[in-house]
């Protein structure tokens, strides 16, 4: 008896041992993947410091042999009045998140209520289909009616707009789905009994509890409108309303020659999101991780 | 009406009428200035047919998609096992690995050219001893870079599927295969794998439309050089249109684009709902 549980309890710490040997192998293997996958920030952070010499000469030294410079990066933002651009692209990217998650949570809400109308069964059969269509079969079309009937390209609104157009299909979707399963109907019987309209009885009662699906919405999206580039490239012509993407390709082009300009511009380009990563990291993992269980 | 009539109007506005346009652009050869839009029937499409590059393009594109999405989702498979194993911190590694998503592919292929151009050959120098040359200046070497770079961008996000898929699996299944002698090998296949078919599913389905429909990074990255041998097909269509003001039979290839996404988007339906028959 005593023997046997002594052969048990060795048997468990070897368990434990073996586990621990495990994890701490998966450890290191996670860790050698992470610094592989981070490696070309790095290379742009370092290199975006140094002298053009030093950039050529010895691109892997960590600090140039000519020492720490900062002339690459005000000379950068400079160049690609990066104060703009970036205003730019955060007024386009919030404007146009914060429109989709309002009228595709409305128009969800309508339809799913609304089952039997042919309207709401066609739009979201509509809506639905056209997930499968790529934005390059759109694309002339588009430039065609509203840049050559309508004129209305190079406009900051124009964009938003169309961003939203773009998205609400999918946002339509995830609202479908949590409305159907999230929102019991007889809350807003409640509400309507209670005197409340359809309008109040939407805003206080079902847009509060779609909450966690709006959030997931706004980031998916968020993330899409901060880094589009062909779309706003056909809409936006004029370089005072550039967005992040558009001024970088249009720096590179200009400035390829001069790499360290080139690396401070990149590493400005990337800098907004990774600062809004380092404080909503959590949300936005657990936002994208929830996006594709509905989606 | 008024609930519903946002969304609606700009969905109409910005997708089904430039759609059904385009349509109907694709039988006429506009030169996207003139007013007039000369009708030609069926003339793009067979323009279309003949445009050899049109269909090398296709090819390469092909080629690049399959071997990128067995790849990311191997290694997103990987990754998403690894951080579901109950070790300290792969919360943090999650948000790590994550991170090449939250930057636009412009920027992405601006980041590579230089480490290709300048890191690789820096360190392909120091371990051969002769000054080597950039991959991006082969055909081969492009259509490898892009693959790299499209699978260190997409593992991150379809880790996060795989780890929601993980994490909807019970563990007391698997455990229940282990205790009934099952190795870790088979639990995994037999077991968690196919509870796991619809993050499969999804996870195929959008990394190969996403690598099928490639421009940012194939912009940004290779432009399409060396000798117009690493053009996408997203780029040749944009090329046909807006540098060779060809719009007719732009529009004409990229409703052919649409085709294959459709019939792709179809296939996956259809494998989705034949897997849930059988759960």
């Amino acid at each position: 008896m005593a023997t046997q549980s002594t052969t048990r309890k060795s048997d468990n710490d070897k368990a434990i041992i073996r586990q621990r040997i495990g994890h701490g192998l998966m450890i290191a293997v996670l860790a050698i993947l992470l610094v592989i996958f981070i490696w070309p920030f790095f290379m742009v952070l370092t290199n975006a410091f140094k002298s053009m010499s030093d950039i050529t000469g010895e691109p892997l030294s960590i600090v140039g042999s000519h020492g720490f410079t900062l002339n690459n990066f005000t000379s950068a933002m400079r160049k690609m009045h990066f104060w703009r651009v970036f205003g730019n692209s955060a007024l386009i990217t919030v404007s146009a998140t914060v429109l989709t998650v309002l009228v595709s949570a409305m128009a969800a809400y309508v339809i799913v209520r609304n089952p039997r109308w042919t309207a709401s069964k066609l739009t979201f059969a509509a809506m639905v289909a056209s997930m499968v269509i790529p934005f390059q079969v759109i694309m002339v079309p588009l430039v065609s009616v509203y840049g050559g009937y309508l004129g209305v390209l190079n406009s900051r609104l124009t964009l938003i707009l169309m961003h939203v157009g773009f998205s609400v299909s999918l946002a339509v979707f995830m609202f479908h789905g949590a409305i159907k399963t999230n929102v019991p109907i007889e809350l807003e019987e409640a509400a309507e009994i209670d005197g409340a309209s359809k309008w109040r009885t939407f805003w206080t009662v079902v847009f509060p509890l779609l909450k966690p699906t709006a959030a997931t919405v706004a980031i998916i999206d968020a993330m899409a409108f901060w880094n589009d580039y062909l779309l706003p490239s056909l809409v936006l012509t004029d370089k005072k309303i550039y967005t992040i993407p558009i001024a970088t390709q249009v720096f590179y082009g200009t400035y390829s020659t001069d790499i360290g300009l080139v690396m401070a511009a990149l590493l400005l380009a990337m800098l907004p999101i990774l600062i809004l990563y380092l404080a909503l990291q959590r949300f936005i993992v657990a936002g994208v991780t929830a996006g594709a269980v509905k989606g | 009406m008024m609930f519903a009539g946002p969304a609606t109007i700009l969905f109409c506005a910005v997708v089904v009428v430039p759609f059904i346009y385009g349509l109907y652009l694709t039988l006429t050869s506009w030169d996207g200035i003139a007013n007039n839009k000369p009708f030609v029937g069926l003339q793009n499409y067979r323009d279309a047919f003949a445009d050899t590059a049109y269909w090398s393009a296709l090819g390469r594109t092909a080629i690049y998609s399959v071997i990128s999405v067995v790849l990311v989702n191997v290694v997103a498979f990987f990754l998403a096992y690894l951080v579901t194993s109950g070790i300290k911190g792969q919360n943090f590694f999650r948000a790590g690995f994550f991170i090449p998503n939250l930057i636009g592919g412009i920027v992405l292929g601006y980041v590579w050219k230089f480490v290709f151009n300048r890191a690789f050959v820096a360190i392909g120098t120091a371990l051969t001893g002769h000054e080597g040359a950039s991959l991006l200046g082969t055909t081969n070497g492009a259509l490898f870079a892009l693959i790299l770079v499209s699978v260190w961008q997409y593992a991150g996000y379809m880790m996060l599927i795989y780890v929601a898929g993980f994490m909807g699996v019970d563990d007391s299944l698997k455990e229940a295969a282990l205790i009934d002698g099952c190795t870790n090998g088979q639990a995994m296949r037999n077991v968690v794998i196919p509870l796991m078919r619809s993050s499969f599913v999804q996870c195929i389905f959008l990394s190969t439309t996403r690598c099928f429909m490639v421009y940012d990074l194939n912009l940004s990255l290779t432009k399409g050089e060396p000798f117009n041998t690493s053009v996408m097909a997203a780029m040749h269509v944009y090329n046909k249109a807006f540098v060779y003001k060809n719009y007719g039979v732009g529009q004409a290839e990229a409703l052919i684009l649409f085709i294959i996404c459709a019939v792709i988007g179809m296939i996956q339906v259809y494998v989705g709902k034949k897997g849930e028959v059988e759960a």
